[in-house]
């Protein structure tokens, strides 16, 4: 039998291959070769055929018919033998097999062996592939090694003890005596490979912990060594780019991180070492710099004081100016880690980190990204949101999604005005509109549900953005479900904030129907079309185009469009009567908890500094514990359409007194439509009663022809009730009153409340103002809604509160003079 | 250290070290989609890069990738300067190291890796012993006869 070829050889031939096939017949040869080599049992070359044994598998070719040919070569005398079958035994065997702890009695042989060489051998192997039960059987030897003088074996034995401790935590015990001296040693192998292994006891035993620190009195020793290395002259032995030993160093600074963490005094005892190193260290190359992170971590970590916690952020600070882009990844890694403990310092380089969204590397604009939204505040929000904004317009589509999300979170928590908030949202829709997670459709919905007096200015800019571009389909679902809900602002042309659009209802129904058609839409932006239309039946006088579209769809193929369609017609059909009711506006949505990606947008304890809108919306003095509520969610000075239901749990300055004296009378309101968390939080409307949110008149149709009538008029105060009756519901009055005041001064603060029987039941819009300016100037309107199913005789009493001349005024009076047209 | 890697570019595996144990099939499964992560990089782009739930960090030296997944709590600028220990050291072992001579002496390489590292940690940070060490080593190796035992 010729000798088997040379490993090279083998290499070389198989290198020639020109195609994978080539490749495979050639290994297919040879392994058969080796194979019968095995089988004969041949001493001389088991070596070698092992050894191509591995070149092939690292090619991909199996190779566990050599298995057990290593653990003969292991158990062989000669240390080329050894060498390779240990080797081996690392790359084919894995502890999942029974064979490897054939292995194990070979090792324990070779644990202590005469050659250190071989006992390196031993201990490398058992050290990184040992299985449990070989750590179990072997922990002895392993720590009788720990103990012993020649460094060479000892720096091996401590990193195999590492092994065994993290296969049998319960083994850890055993190694404690042997760590009592090991930081004494010189040889810098031992001294890292013991930092190691301490580390290791102290992660995983708090009672190791404690014993390092007290009895062992680690930190002292450590920061000695660690005073040595940064001291010590040039130790060419060690030295990397003029620093001694930077692996020890940045091991022995992971070490005094986990003994300084939530310890007062070991965090003092290393306080000047780490100030020593963090200012002395060299930080031109790559390895200084290391040090330094590893600095950095360790003095965020434990309990520092303020000024070393400043200086470690400021280098991080200076690492974000680093040419090496690797730099600047683990400066802004570990900014988002201590942003919220140390956020002032961190906001001081905020311009730095807003400047990484514009790097190149994928990571680092990741990492800028979610540091920039945990340093957004109500201060720096618009120049932030400004950065922002681009951001998303040029990123990469992996980060829009959550640098959408990021946005709108920020947006709604710190938005200096509605117009501002409504702007950023359009601007997101617009540039990014088909990233924008699912869930962000219902959460803008509410928002801008919210932002009433936004309303008509949100339709208008939605609408022309769908003239731009129907794509993007959360932008279009947005945009549907506004101009069905506001179409009639959108038409009568009323937006205040820029030039309203002229626009007329069939161009919008236009726009819906191509929705519609579209190719581009999805199914369910579809749906919210085609309820827009339908919504828009109750708001613009083209109803009969609306039911032509609603008819056609009724037989569409999509199942959820035709179900819808054929339900509104329906509504057409048999239950016209209940159309308007179910189609008026929504009220104002309960703000749930965040939805959302919270983690992108970190609470940072800061005040919020929003700014007060502008323009003068009126304010209804709540009573502080509903009131408030609300507009902590809303997050600043919004106003909530109130709607001054009188409900009996109100504290007294709104309906304590009336019912005091109304007595028969009853303080009905109406149930809130959605389960309110606070059961006094005003809703915008009962849902028997119709249309309208603001406080306009809500019908067309004006000439009912009922007189209006002065329900009081005292001190220069009058109010007028006019009368509308509701045509499709002749049990509901509308009175719209109107206070005027023809005395000198202003009557600011006015509230006007009223009260009716039992049987009535009655709601209060919101007034158009709460100044009646002197001299009747002006008017103050508030739209009140009567039901009178019962059809009795109209009474009410009313409350006015004002302030006249710096001083409040209160007054009662009863209102009986009602026309009876209005209640009949 | 969880494993290291080498790997030339055209994604031909050179070494590979594993510190945990896997089985085969997803030791394979690990190297073919980490190579194809690496290699899709871009020069410019920052040596570490996130990958299922570990640190990965690589460098390029001539023809070979050299890549390394670590912990959480480990310190990626330090691993950079592992690498470069590793890279020197075979470079004063072989006089000026190529590719094809981890190719074709890919055992060296390994022995060399063990006095480097064990376990996934550094356990001589002197250029010096590790070489001294392999030396030895290798003469003993030249000694052909037996060992005396234990």
């Amino acid at each position: 039998m010729p000798a088997p070829i040379r490993l090279r050889e083998l290499i070389r031939t198989i290198r020639t291959a020109r195609t994978q096939a080539e490749e495979r017949e050639m290994i297919q040869k040879e392994c058969a070769a080796i194979r019968s080599s095995f089988r004969e049992e041949d001493n001389t070359y088991r070596c070698r055929n092992v050894a191509k044994l591995l070149y092939m598998h690292m090619l991909g070719y199996p190779a566990h018919f050599g298995q057990l040919e290593c653990l003969k070569l292991i158990a062989s005398q000669k240390f080329t033998d050894k060498r390779i079958g240990y080797l081996g035994a690392m790359l084919l065997l894995d502890e999942r097999q029974d064979v490897h702890l054939l292995m194990t009695n070979c090792i324990k042989n070779d644990l202590n062996h005469s050659t250190q060489y071989v006992q390196g051998l031993a201990l490398c192997t058992l050290g990184c592939m040992g299985s449990s039960e070989m750590c179990r059987d072997l922990a002895g030897e392993v720590e009788k090694l720990l103990k012993t003088s020649n460094s060479y074996l000892r720096k091996k034995a401590a990193l195999c003890a590492v092994h065994v401790i993290r296969k049998v935590p319960e083994l850890m015990e055993m190694f404690l005596p042997a760590t009592k001296n090991l930081l004494s040693e010189k040889n810098h192998g031992v001294l890292h490979t013991s930092v190691v292994l301490l580390t290791e006891m102290c992660e995983r035993s708090p009672d190791m912990l404690s014993h390092f620190r007290k009895v062992l009195i680690l930190v002292p020793q450590l920061v000695r060594i660690l005073k040595n290395l940064i001291m010590s002259g040039y130790s060419p032995e060690h030295d990397v780019s003029g620093i001694s030993d930077p692996f020890l160093q940045v091991r022995i600074l992971r070490l005094l991180r986990i003994l300084g963490r939530s310890d007062d005094d070991s965090s003092e005892a290393m306080n000047d070492i780490l100030a020593q190193v963090a200012t002395n260290t060299e930080t031109s190359k790559n390895v200084g710099n290391a040090i330094l992170y590893e600095t950095v971590l360790t003095i965020m970590d434990i309990k520092s004081e303020s000024g070393l916690r400043v200086l470690a952020i400021n280098i991080l600070g200076r690492f974000l100016l680093n040419n090496d882009k690797n730099i600047r990844y683990v400066a802004l890694t570990s900014l988002l880690k201590t942003v919220q403990t140390d956020h002032n310092a961190v906001q001081r380089h905020r311009s730095t980190i807003v400047d990484c969204l514009k790097d190149l590397d994928v990571s680092i604009k990741r990492r800028a990204m979610e540091l920039s939204f945990a340093l957004v505040n109500g201060n720096n929000i618009r120049g932030m949101m400004k950065e922002l904004l681009y951001f998303l317009d040029s990123c990469d589509p992996e980060f829009k999604a959550d640098c959408a999300s990021g946005v709108f979170l920020a947006a709604e928590k710190y938005a200096p005005s509605k117009r501002w908030h409504i702007d950023t949202i359009m601007r997101v829709l617009t540039t990014a509109g088909s990233y924008v997670r699912d869930d962000s459709v219902p959460n803008l919905i509410q928002l801008i549900t919210n932002s009433v007096e936004m309303h008509a200015y949100t339709v208008q800019r939605l609408y022309k953005a769908l003239l731009d571009d129907i794509s993007q389909q959360p932008l279009v679902q947005v945009a549907s479900w506004c101009i069905g809900e506001y179409g009639d602002l959108l038409v009568s042309g009323q937006c205040e904030e820029e030039e309203p659009i002229q626009v007329t209802e069939d161009e919008v129904l236009d726009v819906l129907e191509g929705l519609l058609v579209s190719n581009l839409s999805a199914p369910v932006t579809r749906g919210y079309s085609l309820t827009a239309i339908m919504k828009l039946s109750t708001r613009f006088s083209s109803v009969n185009r609306i039911k032509k579209v609603v008819s056609i769809y009724g037989s569409s193929i999509d199942v959820e469009l035709q179900q819808r369609a054929v339900e509104y017609n329906a509504l057409f059909k048999k239950y016209d009567h209940m159309r308007p009711a179910l189609l008026e506006r929504m009220p104002i949505m309960e703000k749930t908890a965040t939805n959302g990606p919270s983690e992108i947008v970190q609470t940072n304890g800061e005040t919020d500094s929003t700014v007060l809108d502008t323009k003068h919306p009126p304010t209804i003095t709540q009573p502080p514990s509903q009131g408030n509520d609300l507009l902590d969610l809303l997050g600043g000075n919004d106003v909530v359409p109130v709607i001054q239901t009188s409900l009996p749990t109100k504290p007294p300055s709104a309906g304590g007194e009336l019912l005091d004296l109304l007595g028969d009378l009853s303080l009905t309101g109406a149930p809130p439509p959605a389960p309110a968390s606070v059961p006094s939080v005003p809703m915008s409307q009962p849902p028997f009663l119709l249309d309208g949110l603001s406080s306009q008149p809500l019908f067309n149709d004006i000439g009912t022809g009922i007189p209006p009538m002065t329900a009081y008029n005292k001190n220069g105060l009058k109010i007028e009730f006019m009368f509308e009756r509701s045509n499709p519901n002749p049990n509901i009055a509308v009175i719209t009153i109107h206070a005027s005041n023809s005395t000198e001064a202003d009557m600011t603060d006015f509230v006007f409340q009223a009260a009716v029987p039992k049987t009535f039941q009655l709601q209060l819009l919101s007034p158009s103002s709460n100044v009646v300016p002197a001299l009747n100037q002006g008017n103050v309107t508030q739209v009140i809604r009567v039901l009178n199913p019962q059809k009795q005789q109209l009474r009410m009493r009313i409350k006015l509160t004002y302030t006249y001349k710096g001083s409040p005024v209160q007054d009662l009076a009863e209102v009986n003079n009602f026309p009876p047209q209005s209640w009949q | 250290m969880q494993f290291m890697l080498l790997f030339s570019r055209q994604g031909k595996l050179r070494l590979q070290k594993w510190y945990v144990p896997l089985s085969d099939k997803e030791k394979k499964k690990i190297t073919r989609e980490l190579v194809q992560t690496v290699l899709a990089r871009k020069p410019k782009m920052c040596s570490f890069l996130e990958w299922r739930d570990l640190k990965i960090v690589y460098k390029r030296y001539a023809s070979l990738y050299f890549c390394c997944a670590i912990e959480d709590q480990d310190n990626e600028l330090i691993t950079l300067e592992i690498i470069h220990r590793y890279v020197e050291l075979l470079d004063k072992y072989f006089g000026s190291v190529c590719e094809l001579d981890i190719i074709f002496n890919f055992e060296k390489a390994y022995f060399i890796l063990d006095e480097f590292l064990l376990g996934g940690e550094a356990q001589e940070t002197s250029k010096k012993n590790v070489l001294k060490a392999i030396e030895q080593a290798d003469l003993l190796q030249e000694v052909c006869c037996s060992l005396p035992s234990s």
